[in-house]
């Protein structure tokens, strides 16, 4: 009786929600596959069904782009992870309160710092002309901003950030007990991190670096506005097919080059789920 | 099976960690210990002796648990010494500490099995996977839970939890247990049934004990004596009946067991307190008005109609029904009396209250 009375007023609970997710990703998610499988509607004849957009998306020098988007992402999330744990981790174990507060604050600013101030911040450092490389003759040392390194030390500087921001809740749920336990088992400093931190910490860890690929990935105001044409990425190809004001049709490469990116998280996700659920097996 | 043949299978097998012949003495010496403007420790001396079970006793943040966490190497002192079987071993770092310590709560790795949780202290030796296996085994059958191996801590009661720490303490074959209020965040039943199970395993291994608690029940039930601390030192140490019987100062005495506070005048060197005339025992100010400490069974309560006391409640406790009486002077005390006499003293009855004519302990009044 409850049962199913209380049923329908659940489903009508959730309706708005359904509604917003239909909006939100649905509707672009429709017009993203039908776009990325026609011709333009711009073309003589009209829209046609192909497959051709695709083919093209994964060729040449779009094929060039979603292979450096994917390194420059996976690495410099990586570059992220290692460095932002022992980072976070300095701040959690801190002693004094204002500088973990600080550090804390200063990441959820810096961690949204991306786009066109920070290439310009970059620019006038480290950029040809920069303060810093002219300073320090990096340029004779090899240096170049508009390189894969140098975009990958650009993504470390909100990537960075997001790591702190994103692990400092694990590292504080962390007990003393269990350090204490180690120790009082015979394990030592690094012992105490091989066998237990990092395992208690892997679930968090895997989500994190997860969550800074995606980041890293979706990135584009900020190599845009480097204008680093010599590393080819596929956000920037899609702007640009989209702004297409040289070739018609370009807006549908541009959808599949999105769909692309689907298909490239989706991939990621179908490797993070199962090491994610492996890693919290203790936890169910 | 029950636990105890378990147990005893479990530990012929596997040699002692300490017999008697070699257990291990634990002496703090002027220990002592600030953090910032708390001073936690302040001049601690106190021995356990070899393989008897020491209870710290003491109200929350007299210093215990720093007395312990120094034991285990987690702590500094500022000054003094902790000597196991007389070494020093302020310079011996907390993972080469030869003590097993349990811990108040949640110290067990959650992303560890109970065996795997036991086994890690021997898993850091490089202790091979089948010994491992083996030992873990042998500990949680010593203490009853060979059929929850595989299971993680969440999915473990609490006691349950308590018991895997406590074999995963014992696993290296310590010198010494230490343990921190183990019990503290379980029920009261499985409190009273883990207790008995750890002096029954102590006292089968032999291992010098110490056990951290503010429950003087608990303490005066486990302990082969208990050292009651105030302020960061020690106050006295004794065996439970004699801690009980004759406390040594009033701070021991009210923190141990029930005690009563009766209105009286010091007079050449005795006190006198409801019209009696007893001697004092310990340091009491040469005259002037006092508290006498009396335990509620050692005050006598008899019914008569002339007697000028009075019976405001009454009631039962089994073998003894406790009666809160008001005194002449309009102090209430508390006295227990064998439940066959209480029919006899029902509230509302006058009496007359009498004390035993043996030495008492006074403190300075507290009205
Ligand atoms: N790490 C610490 N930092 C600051 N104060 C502490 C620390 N550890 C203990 N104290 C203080 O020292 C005193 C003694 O603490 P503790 O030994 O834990 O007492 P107990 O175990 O008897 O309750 C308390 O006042 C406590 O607040
Ligand atoms: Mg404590």
């Amino acid at each position: 009786m409850t049962l199913r009375t209380k049923a329908p007023a659940g489903m009508l609970a959730a309706l708005p929600l359904v509604l917003f997710m239909l909006v939100a990703f649905g509707l672009p998610a429709v017009a993203m596959l039908t776009g990325a499988f026609s011709t333009s509607s711009d073309a003589p004849g009209g829209a046609q069904w192909t497959t051709a957009n695709l083919t093209d998306s994964v060729q040449g020098a779009y094929l060039t782009g979603l292979v450096s988007s994917v390194k420059l992402s996976a690495l410099s999330a990586l570059l992220a992870a290692v460095l932002g744990l022992p980072l976070a981790q300095a701040v959690v174990t801190s002693r004094h309160r204002a500088l973990r507060e600080g550090v804390l604050a200063a990441s959820g600013v810096l961690a949204n710092f991306g786009g066109v101030p920070l290439a310009f911040a970059f620019i006038a450092t480290l950029g040809n002309a920069g303060v810093l490389t002219e300073h320090l003759g990096l340029t004779g040392a090899g240096w170049s901003l508009y390189t894969f390194w140098g975009l990958v030390i650009v993504y470390l500087y909100f990537l960075l950030p997001l790591m702190v921001l994103a692990i400092t809740p694990a590292l504080e749920g962390l007990r003393k007990q269990w350090r204490e336990a180690a120790q009082n088992n015979g394990a030592t400093g690094f012992q105490y991190w091989r066998y237990v931190a990092l395992p208690v910490l892997a679930p968090s860890l895997l989500g994190g670096y997860v969550l800074l690929f995606g980041s890293a990935f979706a990135a584009y105001a900020t190599a845009a506005a480097l204008g680093s044409g010599s590393v080819p990425l596929i956000t920037v190809q899609i702007a640009d097919a989209l702004s297409g004001n040289v070739l018609v049709g370009q807006g549908n490469i541009a959808l599949a080059l999105s769909l692309d990116m689907v298909v490239v998280a989706g991939l990621v996700m179908a490797v993070y789920v199962p090491l994610q659920r492996r890693s919290a097996r203790w936890l169910d | 099976m029950t636990a105890a043949t378990a147990s005893t299978k479990a530990t012929t097998s596997a040699p002692d960690p300490a017999d008697s012949s070699t257990a291990t003495t634990v002496e703090f010496r002027a220990l002592s210990k600030s953090f910032g403007a708390t001073v936690a420790l302040d001049g601690l001396d106190l021995t356990a002796r070899p393989g008897e079970l020491l209870a710290l006793l003491g109200p929350s943040g007299c210093g215990k648990t720093t007395a312990l966490r120094m034991l285990a190497g987690f702590e500094r002192p500022d000054s003094g010494q902790v000597l196991v079987d007389g070494q020093d071993i302020s310079g011996v770092p907390a993972h080469r500490r030869d003590a097993g310590m349990v811990f108040q709560s949640y110290s067990l790795f959650p992303h560890l099995t109970a065996a795997d949780n036991v086994a890690f202290g021997l898993k850091m030796r490089r202790t091979g996977a089948a010994e491992r296996r083996k030992r873990a085994h042998e500990l949680l059958e010593l203490v009853g839970l060979p059929q929850h191996a595989d299971r993680f801590p969440h999915q473990l009661s609490g006691g349950q939890q308590q018991r895997v720490a406590l074999a995963r303490a014992l696993a290296l074959r310590p010198k010494v247990l230490l343990l921190d209020e183990p019990l503290s965040a379980l029920d009261a039943k499985v409190r009273v049934t883990l207790r008995e199970e750890i002096r029954r395993l102590q006292q089968e291994l032999r291992i010098t004990t110490v056990f951290v608690t503010h429950d003087q029940e608990e303490a005066l039930s486990t302990a082969d004596r208990v050292a009651v601390m105030r302020d960061g030192r020690l106050e006295q140490v004794a065996a439970p009946a004699e801690l009980y019987d004759t406390p040594a100062t009033a701070f021991v005495a009210e923190f141990v067991g029930t005690m009563n506070r009766l209105p009286g005048v010091m007079a050449d060197g005795d006190v006198e307190v409801l019209g009696q005339r007893l001697p004092v025992r310990g340091a009491a100010p040469a005259q002037g008005p006092v508290d006498v400490l009396v335990r509620p069974e050692a005050l006598e309560a008899t019914a008569d109609g002339e007697g000028r006391s009075r019976v405001l409640t009454a009631a039962f406790h089994g073998s003894v029904t406790r009666l809160t009486l008001s005194l002449p002077d309009g102090a209430t005390v508390k006295a227990d009396v064998p439940s066959h006499r209480a029919a006899t003293l029902p509230a509302g009855a006058t009496v007359t209250v009498t004390l035993p004519q043996r030495p008492v302990l006074v403190d300075g009044p507290t009205a």
